[in-house]
C-alpha cells in the first residue's frame, strides 16, 4: 500500500493537485507580502477573497465574460483595500482588530449578497484548462505543469514579478524602507501614507483575484464561506515564507502538496485514520513556522501605525 | 515590537487551527431578531380547503410556530436545505404562512451562538424549536428543562436525553446510500468508485458505509475509495479530493454534506457520474447526476406536530427511511439509466422496505 504512493499516477496526481490548491494562496499571500513589507498586517484577506469570489462569480454568471469578472473582483478587492488603508493609515486603527472586522464584513456581506442575488448554489462556466501545445504532451510533467487554467499560470508568474518589484525597483525599496523605518523613509521624502495605501490596495486587489480564482477557475461555484479559512492560511504563509515571494511560494506549495498527499493516502487505503491525515498539512505548517520564526526577522514597523512628528 | 509580531503569529496560528476545523467563526446573526418568516413556497392559497387537522382549540386560529436552527445555509443543496424544504412543504400542506409560521437561524456552526438562538426562540414561545445538527445536543439538554411548555426536536440522533419535551430524529442514510451503491456498481466501467466525505461521523459515515455495502453486494470486484476531507465547508479541498479519485481511475463519484458542490464540478468537468444525497443535486450538473437520495423530513415533522397537538411534547425518536417515505431516491430525468439497472434499483428499494435485503456494513 505504502509503495503505491510512489507510482507515477500518484506522484503526478499529488503534484498537479498541489499546484492547483496553491493558486488562491499565492494570489492572497503575495498581496499580503506587499502589505506586510510596508508595515501593515491585513487580517481581512479572507473577507476580501469572499467578496471577490462572489463578485467574479456573479459577473461571470450574468455576463459570461470572464475577463470582466476578474476585473470586477479586482475592483471589489481594491475598494476593500482602500477602506482598510483609510482605517489603518489615516485613523491609526489597530491593524489586527480592524482586519478581523473586515473579515467579518466580507463574510457576512458575501453571504447576504449571495442570498439576495442568487439564492441557491449554481455553477458557472469558468476558465477552461489550457493545454499548452507540445509541452502538455510530455508524460507526467505535461499534466502537472502545462494543463492548468489561465489563473493558475498567472499566480505563479506573479512570484518572480513580486520578487523583482520588491527587490529590484525603487518602488520596492520605498516599500521596504517604509516597513523597516518609516521615520527615516519619511525624512527622505518618501510618502509613508502613499506607499502604504498602494500596498494595501494592491493586497486587496490580489485577494479579490484569489477569490475569483476559486469561484470562476478552480471550482466554478459560489457557496457561503467557500474560502473556509484559506485567507488566514495565506496570512500565515507570509510569515512562513519569511516575507519573501519565493518563500511564500515554497510555503504555499509545501502546504498544498501535503494536503494533496493526505488525500491520496486515504484513497490508497493506507491505514491512517482520516482525522490524522487531514491534520498533516496544518501540523507541518505549524512546525515549520515555529522553526522559522526565530530565524527570520519580520519588517520592524509591522503593525505599527506611523505618525509624523512635526 | 517583536512581541506584537509574536502576538500576530499566534493569531495566524489560531487561524490555521480554525481553518483546520473548516469553521471560521460565523458572525452570529443576532438571534434576538431571527430571519423573517419564510415566504410560503406554494402560492396556491385556495388549495387550503382542508382545515388544519388539529381543531382542538377552534376558538383561536393561532398559527403553529416553528423555529429552526441550522449549521449551514437554507440553500446549501444538502443537510440544512433538506430540513428547510421539508418545512416549506409542511407549511404548504397546512395552508400557508397564516397557519404555520417558520423562522430560522442559518449558518450557526458555532454551537454557542446556536444555543443562544435556541434559548431565544424558546423564550419567545415557539411551539416547536428544531435544533438541526447533532452538535447542538448538549446545549439542548441544558435548555429544554427550562422551557417545559416548549417542544424541542433534535437531529440527527436517536437520543432524547429522557426529557419529556425533546423529540429526536434521524435519517437512515445507509438505505439510500445502499441503493445509490447498487446503481453505481452496475454502471461503473472502470470498477473504481470515489467517495468524498466530510468528517467520519454521523449521517455522513452512515451514508458512506451504506453506499459501500451496496456496491459490495452488487459487484465485489468494484473498489470504493473513500476520502474524508475533515471539513464541511472546504469546497476547494472537496474538489481536489474528487480530482484525486478521478486520477485514481474512478468513473463514478458520490459524496455527502454541503462542501461536495466542489466535487460535483470536478465530476462534470471529467464527465464522471455523480450520486447525491440529502437534497436533490441534479440542478448542479444535469449531465452527470444519476440520482440523489432526498430527505423528506416532513414525515417526521408531521408526526411531531401531531404529537404536540395531542399534548405530548417529546420523548420519542423518529427515523426517516425508504419505507415511511422520508427518504426518496430521485432520479435525474435527463440521465437515462439502462432499464435493467432501473429495475434492480427499484427491487433494491423494495427489498430494503420488505426486509429481504439487509444492509451489511463493514466494520
Amino acid at each position: 500500500m505504502i509503495s503505491d504512493l510512489f507510482s507515477v499516477t500518484v506522484l503526478v496526481g499529488i503534484l498537479a493537485s498541489g499546484i492547483r490548491l496553491a493558486t488562491p494562496y499565492l494570489y492572497a499571500a503575495i498581496g499580503e507580502t506587499f502589505g506586510q513589507r510596508s508595515g501593515v498586517l491585513n487580517l481581512g484577506v479572507e473577507g476580501q477573497m469572499l467578496l471577490g469570489a462572489f463578485a467574479a462569480f456573479y459577473v461571470a454568471l450574468t455576463t459570461g465574460n470572464l475577463g470582466l469578472a476578474v476585473l470586477v473582483s479586482m475592483l471589489v478587492g481594491a475598494i476593500l483595500g482602500l477602506a482598510m488603508a483609510f482605517v489603518t493609515v489615516n485613523l491609526h486603527a489597530q491593524q489586527g482588530i480592524s482586519g478581523i472586522g473586515f473579515y467579518l464584513f466580507g463574510l457576512g456581506m458575501s453571504d447576504l449578497l449571495f442570498q439576495k442575488m442568487l439564492g441557491t448554489v449554481e455553477t458557472v462556466k469558468g476558465f477552461p484548462k489550457i493545454h499548452i501545445p507540445f509541452l502538455s504532451d510530455i508524460p507526467g510533467l505535461g499534466e502537472i505543469f502545462f494543463s492548468q487554467n489561465l489563473m493558475v499560470y498567472v499566480a505563479y508568474l506573479l512570484v518572480p514579478i513580486a520578487w523583482f518589484v520588491l527587490n529590484k525597483t525603487t518602488l520596492g525599496l520605498k516599500i521596504r524602507s517604509v516597513g523597516e523605518n518609516p521615520e527615516a523613509a519619511d525624512s527622505l521624502g518618501v510618502s509613508v501614507a502613499g506607499i502604504r495605501y498602494f500596498t494595501i490596495v494592491l493586497g486587496g486587489t490580489l485577494s479579490g483575484v484569489a477569490g475569483a480564482s476559486l469561484s470562476i477557475a478552480l471550482l466554478n461555484v459560489f457557496q457561503q464561506n467557500m474560502t473556509s479559512g484559506l485567507g488566514f492560511i495565506a496570512v500565515a504563509l507570509v510569515y512562513f515564507g519569511g516575507w519573501r515571494p519565493w518563500g511564500v511560494l515554497g510555503g504555499a506549495l509545501l502546504f498544498s502538496m501535503v494536503n494533496s498527499l493526505q488525500l491520496w493516502i486515504q484513497v490508497l487505503g493506507i491505514p491512517i485514520p482520516s482525522d490524522i491525515a487531514v491534520m498533516m498539512p496544518y501540523v507541518l505548517t505549524i512546525l515549520v513556522l515555529v522553526a522559522s520564526v526565530s530565524r527570520v526577522r519580520g519588517p520592524s514597523a509591522l503593525t505599527k501605525p506611523f505618525e509624523r512628528e512635526d | 515590537m517583536k512581541k506584537t509580531v509574536r502576538l500576530f503569529m499566534l493569531f495566524a496560528l489560531l487561524a490555521l487551527v480554525v481553518g483546520a476545523c473548516g469553521t471560521p467563526a460565523t458572525e452570529a446573526p443576532a438571534p434576538a431578531e431571527p430571519t423573517q418568516p419564510a415566504a410560503p413556497a406554494a402560492t396556491e392559497e385556495p388549495a387550503m380547503t382542508e382545515e388544519p387537522a388539529m381543531t382542538e382549540e377552534p376558538a383561536t386560529m393561532e398559527p403553529f410556530r416553528v423555529a429552526v436552527v441550522m449549521p449551514s445555509a437554507i440553500n446549501d443543496l444538502a443537510f440544512s436545505q433538506s430540513m428547510y424544504d421539508a418545512l416549506l412543504r409542511v407549511q404548504a400542506d397546512m395552508g400557508g404562512e397564516s397557519n404555520f409560521e417558520i423562522v430560522y437561524s442559518e449558518n450557526m456552526f458555532v454551537v454557542d451562538d446556536a444555543a443562544a438562538a435556541i434559548r431565544d426562540y424558546a423564550s419567545q414561545g415557539y411551539d416547536l424549536v428544531i435544533a438541526h445538527g447533532s452538535q447542538y445536543g448538549s446545549s439542548l439538554q441544558e435548555i429544554a428543562p427550562d422551557f417545559p411548555e416548549t417542544s424541542f426536536a433534535w437531529g440527527t440522533t436517536v437520543d432524547t436525553f429522557g426529557e419529556p419535551n425533546i423529540f429526536a430524529y434521524e435519517a437512515a442514510a445507509d438505505q439510500g446510500g445502499y441503493v445509490n451503491g447498487v446503481v453505481a456498481a452496475s454502471l461503473t466501467q472502470s470498477d473504481v468508485i470515489g467517495v468524498v466525505g466530510p468528517i467520519e461521523t454521523g449521517d455522513a459515515k452512515l451514508y458512506v458505509d451504506g453506499f459501500k455495502a451496496g456496491v459490495a453486494a452488487t459487484n465485489p470486484d468494484v473498489q470504493v475509495n473513500v476520502n474524508y476531507i475533515g471539513s464541511f465547508s472546504d469546497v476547494a479541498l472537496a474538489s481536489e479530493a474528487a480530482n484525486t479519485h478521478v486520477s485514481a481511475g474512478a468513473d463514478i463519484l458520490t459524496g455527502t454534506a454541503q462542501m461536495v458542490v466542489g466535487a460535483i464540478g470536478v465530476a462534470e468537468e471529467n464527465n464522471v457520474l455523480w450520486f447525491g444525497t440529502q437534497s436533490n443535486q441534479t440542478s448542479l450538473a444535469p449531465s452527470i447526476v444519476v440520482a440523489s437520495q432526498v430527505y423528506h423530513w416532513e414525515v417526521v415533522l408531521n408526526e411531531i406536530i401531531d404529537s404536540i397537538h395531542n399534548g405530548t411534547l417529546g420523548g420519542t425518536s423518529f427515523t426517516i427511511d425508504l419505507e415511511n417515505g422520508g427518504e426518496v431516491i430521485e432520479y435525474n430525468p435527463d440521465y437515462t439509466i439502462p432499464a435493467e439497472v432501473q429495475t434492480l434499483a427499484d427491487d433494491t428499494v423494495q427489498g430494503i422496505i420488505d426486509g429481504s435485503i439487509t444492509i451489511e456494513m463493514a466494520e
